[in-house]
């Protein structure tokens, strides 16, 4: 595994008195896409905002690689009817950029055609990839998406997913998500994290999904959801999901229990 | 004799440095809705009027002071958890009430309140006029280097950070370019009328702007317009200066406004 773009080691992060995350050890490698799901309130937004480094940690370290460039697309913005703004002004916020580069991030982001609209004026789906063409505009290491497709419809969302995909394939950059849509997301991770304060699991989709501790937190009822994409995978690999499953706890108490023993 | 010795000439000498500085301030206060936050702090400097009477300091001293300690204090308890609209009527009065008071306890100098509560651009003198230009420029300066950075924290505090940007120190920045706007207009339209001259301007520019430079820009031009056409109305018709500049720039906001609304249904 080639050596991590960032990595967090025993994060504990305070908002107020509040422990929001504690004992957060997770790394990300170049093109991976690595999804956190999580109830509310169980700080995934807190680590998000971590990771871009508008929260310190309050314990841990975090580390990552020099010169890190990180694409941000933050939970659905809410812009001020007040302030005039049109996409292409918006892009060169707060680094002036030049005409091509901004219409190749919106090419990129699939919003070709949208500069010289309002933000105010664009619909979801539009404004999530307008998001997304302004974090692609220094070409990132990393793209980390805050609940991306809140809002969204499942065609919609599904588009945009797609439109990650693709993004990821391009650039090979990793990509950090947060999500509500467990099923989609799902399909779309190599890797997800389940977030409630620490890590509860992670682990390949498949492995999360039955996962004791996931079960506990979503209930077996989005399983069922999720089966409803994955069921030949568990069929057939059964045995194997055992394995998996075992394995990645062991890890689990490594990683987020360490500090207990 | 030069142009200056010409008290009307210092009068719109003054109200431009005013709008100068307060119109493209105004847009952020728009922008971040601290209307009530450029009220609060307006209100808080006739206290600061009433400690530079008392201690015999500059009266631009005094309220300045007076207005970068309230705007610092209601700028670090947001994002508390307060409901920030009470608590800042409950300080924006407070302080207003308690500085009128603190006036005219001070019978040493007989002062006009009303002077400070509205204005009096017509007696503004040179050293005003120098006081008005240098912290105009001072702030027009300060907005115009960190206008982008200051721009991005508007849009989304999360999205500054990951520029690199700190949303607090933004923040800062503004509530000082907030209390030396309040030092220098409190002589040109008084502590009662700053915040209009703040919020006036810029809510008339927005219908005609696409971008928020060009907002900033016309802001900018419906000000100096209100300034003239007030003081010139004010001297037509003996109205007290100040409130009458204001009354211009409302007029100019309901025209705008209209023209706005014409424009949507045609």
């Amino acid at each position: 595994m080639s050596k991590p773009l960032i990595a967090l080691k025993n994060v504990c992060v305070h908002i107020g008195a509040k422990v929001a995350l504690h004992d957060v050890s997770l790394s990300l490698t170049s093109g991976e896409i690595v999804t956190v799901v999580g109830p509310n309130g169980s700080g995934k937004s807190t680590l998000l905002r971590t990771l871009i480094g508008a929260l310190k940690p309050t314990g841990g370290t975090l580390t990552h690689r020099p010169n890190l460039r990180i694409g941000y697309v933050p939970q659905k913005l809410h812009i001020d009817p007040t302030l005039p703004l049109t996409v292409r002004r918006f892009l060169s916020l707060p680094q002036r950029v030049s005409d091509d580069v901004a219409q190749k991030a919106l090419q990129d982001a699939g919003a070709e055609a949208l500069e010289h609209q309002q933000m105010t004026s664009l619909s979801g789906g539009q404004f999530q990839r307008v998001l997304l063409a302004r974090a692609l505009l220094n070409r990132p290491h990393i793209l980390i998406l805050d609940e991306a497709t809140q809002g969204l419809d499942q065609p919609g969302s599904a588009d945009f997913y797609a439109q990650i995909e693709r993004v990821r394939q391009q650039f090979g950059c990793a990509v950090l998500m947060v999500s509500h849509e467990l099923h989609v997301v799902m399909a779309a991770s190599d890797r997800v994290i389940c977030l409630n304060g620490h890590i509860c699991c992670e682990g390949a989709p498949e492995t999360v999904a039955s996962a004791p501790e996931y079960r506990a937190l979503f209930g077996s009822g989005t399983h069922g959801a999720l089966a409803l994409y994955r069921h030949e995978h568990s069929h057939t690999h059964d045995e194997n999901c055992a394995h998996d499953h075992n394995h990645h706890h062991a890890d689990d108490q490594t990683h987020a229990h360490g500090d207990h023993t | 004799m030069s142009l200056l010795d010409d008290f009307m000439v210092r009068a719109v000498l003054a109200g431009l440095g005013v709008v100068l500085a307060a119109a493209p301030l105004g847009c952020f206060v728009v922008w971040r809705r601290m209307a009530y936050f450029g009220d609060a702090t307006a209100h808080a400097s006739i206290l600061g009027v009433a400690l530079a009477l008392a201690f015999n300091l500059s009266i631009f001293g005094g309220v300045l002071s007076v207005a970068l300690i309230m705007a610092l204090t209601v700028s670090s308890l947001g994002g508390r958890g307060y409901a920030m609209d009470t608590l800042l009527g409950v300080m924006a009065h407070s302080s207003l009430a308690f500085g009128i008071v603190a006036v005219s306890l001070i019978d040493s100098v007989r002062i006009d309140l009303m002077a400070y509560l509205f204005g009096d651009i017509l007696a503004v003198g040179r050293m005003d006029l120098l006081v008005i230009w240098m912290g105009a420029a001072a702030v027009l300066i300060l907005l115009i280097a960190r206008w982008s950075a200051l721009l991005t924290a508007t849009l989304n505090p999360d999205l500054a950070s990951a520029a690199g940007i700190s949303p607090k120190q933004e923040q800062l920045i503004l509530s000082l370019a907030l209390a030396v706007v309040v030092a220098v207009a409190i002589k040109v339209v008084g502590v009662l009328l700053i915040a209009a001259m703040l919020l006036i301007p810029a809510a008339a520019a927005r219908p005609f702007a696409r971008t928020p430079e060009r907002m900033a820009a016309i802001a900018v031009g419906i000000g100096i317009v209100s300034v003239g056409g007030g003081i010139q109305l004010a001297f037509q018709f003996d109205t007290p200066t100040g409130p009458t500049i204001v009354c211009v720039c409302a007029v100019l906001f309901c025209a705008a406004s209209l023209s706005e609304l014409i424009r949507k249904n045609t």
